[in-house]
């Protein structure tokens, strides 16, 4: 039809989904690790837990705008599909067994989504703390089925690609399997947040109201939102419970979710590398506080967060690119 | 019955608990019309447009377009329908691009919203469209912006470009110029001046100037009823018009 439009915002919307050098990073770090400390994999593989459930929580939180606090409902219900499944000895395939707990919660994101997300704000994020409470709850009331609040261990997990054994001393499996279903996602989730729809998710965060006047059924949409990160939750969980051959009610609690909530404010939400950034961030500060205050460690981390709060609304990646833009801009 | 003009209110009423927003509305806009909808502050002027948006549901009565009863279509329904609209008070996606804010209208319009696999940047259809449009109103200097950097005139204009980039047949402007200095209004009133003729338009504004310049119909409101409609001399000749509204607001 007619020639494009050659201007530098175009082109900058145009371009905005091309991979950058510095993506590279992270993936570099996390193979460095596994060569340069392969006595910590274990640490290394919660972490990376971490960050694919941290990935989970920004694409509701950081892009749909979707305040929650019950994202470790998806978490648990992905944890104990592995977990029953394995025990009652109906499945122990790993990589399929991930597919099954990533349908099971979404399905749980699916249903709880359609009635939770007609409400926002203030109402919303207690709807959601509630539906984590009633999971966990009913997990705690079935114990015949998750061995309740002793949870199931000793899970048995079949050898991936029928080969390698998930060894709990030695998880050099784990570490490699979780960063490749950790890659997997990512780049499922960058792709999503880069494309129309992610971009209505931008559009539904930063005002509803003008979604609805554009003619965008914006309620369908948070609701296929709300259960794709479901899904991804639901792999999280599934590969921790393979990772740890155990499953327990701390996959399904409030500790869990508010934990991946602090991480995300603190690297930085609707950014996408803001995950690996605040679970690193998150971590390392832990550790360091509860060496300097071995009982008071949690209130280091509450006045940071209390800091970010109120300074940094937009997380170490958010202060990171204000130093990156012209002055004048950075301060509006 | 002759045809059946473009969209049509038949005795509309809306209460808010003990307050009439809106009594026995019976309105019609003509394809291509040039209206204007006056009246003083609280006269239930916007409650009107929220009306035939979908924003709001009436108590009682019903809204038409082409003849076809909407009153039960849904807000992002009617959009689809070819009813667009601006807000008196800024609607925008504050911390969104200039481009992207009119990017997400067109792409809805077009139907590559839905779309997941592919990234937005690729719509080359939708990004060049929403440039072109940009351009027509002057505002492509500043795509690039951040809404949340703009002045707040700029920002109407972007208001009024959202909607245009719906291309509807029936816009509705709820006070365009509300808010900006008046050195800078006449760039949103020339834009408005230059909306093609297939485009029916309903503005509301406090203006005089503007409304009696502009419109070929006006229909004034007070407390939520028509109070009188007809061309501009009409209401301009009206004394009672003279005495609730007109003697308030000045006209020179
Ligand atoms: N959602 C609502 N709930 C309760 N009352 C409302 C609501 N919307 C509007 N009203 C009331 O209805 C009346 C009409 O308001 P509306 O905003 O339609 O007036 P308006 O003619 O647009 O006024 P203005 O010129 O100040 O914009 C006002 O008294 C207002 O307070
Ligand atoms: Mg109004």
């Amino acid at each position: 039809m007619t020639e494009p439009v050659d201007h530098p915002a175009a082109r900058a919307l145009a371009e905005r989904h091309r991979l950058r050098i510095w993506e590279a990073i992270p993936w570099l770090l996390a193979l460095g690790f596994f060569f340069a400390f392969p006595k910590h994999l274990g640490f290394g593989t919660e972490l990376l837990v971490t960050v694919l459930f941290a990935i989970s929580l920004d694409l509701v939180l950081g892009y749909a705008g979707i305040v929650t606090l019950g994202q470790a409902a998806f978490f648990g219900a992905g944890a104990y599909t592995v977990g029953i499944l394995a025990k009652q000895g109906i499945w122990h395939e790993p990589i399929t067994g991930l597919l099954l707990a990533a349908l099971v919660a979404a399905a749980v994101g699916f249903g709880s989504g359609l009635v939770l997300l007609r409400t926002q704000g203030l109402t919303l994020l207690m709807l959601t703390l509630c539906t984590m409470a009633l999971l966990e709850e009913a997990a705690n009331l079935a114990h015949d089925y998750t061995g309740g609040f002793d949870g199931l261990d000793s899970l048995p997990i079949a050898p991936l690609f029928g080969r390698f054994e998930f060894n709990p001393l030695y998880p050099t499996t784990q570490y490699l399997y979780v960063l490749a279903v950790l890659f997997v996602c990512f780049v499922f989730v960058r792709m999503l947040v880069y494309s129309p729809f992610g971009q209505s998710l931008r559009g539904i965060r930063e005002n509803m109201l003008r979604m609805h006047a554009v003619g965008a059924p914006v309620r369908g949409r948070l609701v296929l939102c709300y259960t794709l990160s479901a899904a991804i939750a639901g792999v999280a969980g599934g590969i921790w419970a393979q990772a740890n051959a155990y499953v327990n009610l701390g996959t399904l609690g409030l500790d869990r979710a508010a934990t991946v909530l602090i991480i995300l404010v603190l690297g930085g939400h609707g950014r996408l590398y803001g995950a690996f950034i605040g679970a690193v961030a998150y971590i390392s500060l832990s550790h360091f506080l509860a060496r300097i205050y071995p009982t008071a460690w949690q209130l280091g981390l509450g006045l940071l967060l209390v800091v970010i709060a109120l300074f940094a609304r937009n997380g170490i990646l958010g202060i990171a690119a204000a130093l990156r833009r012209p002055a004048h801009r950075a301060a509006s | 019955m002759s045809t059946p003009p473009l969209l049509e209110t038949r005795a509309l009423y809306r209460n808010f608990g003990a307050l009439a927003a809106a009594r026995d509305i019976n309105f019609r806009l003509e394809a291509g019309a040039r209206h204007a909808l006056i009246g003083p502050n609280g006269a239930g002027k916007t409650t009107f447009v929220n009306l035939l948006t979908g924003v709001v549901r009436p108590t009682t009565g019903a809204v038409l377009l082409k003849g076809r009863d909407i009153t039960g279509v849904a807000q992002a329904e009617r959009v689809k329908l070819g009813i667009a609209r601006t807000f008196q008070i800024n609607r925008l996606f504050r911390r969104l691009s200039v481009l992207e804010n009119v990017y997400i209208a067109v792409a809805e319009r077009v139907g590559a919203a839905p779309s997941m696999f592919r990234p937005a940047g690729r719509r080359r259809d939708v990004v060049d469209e929403s440039m072109r449009l940009l351009e027509t109103l002057k505002l492509s200097g500043d795509a690039a912006r951040r809404i949340s950097e703009l002045p707040y005139g700029r920002q109407r204009l972007v208001e009024l470009a959202i909607a245009l980039g719906l291309k509807p047949e029936v816009l509705l402007l709820d006070e365009p110029a509300a808010g900006v200095p008046s050195a800078e209004s006449h760039i949103i009133l020339d834009a408005i001046d230059r909306l093609p003729r297939e485009i029916a338009v309903l503005i509301i504004d406090h203006d005089m100037d503007l409304v009696f310049r502009f419109a070929e119909r006006i229909t004034v409101m007070v407390s939520g009823a028509v109070f009188a409609t007809g061309s501009p001399r009409e209401i301009a000749a009206a004394a009672d018009v003279r005495a609730v509204y007109l003697g308030q607001a000045s006209r020179g």
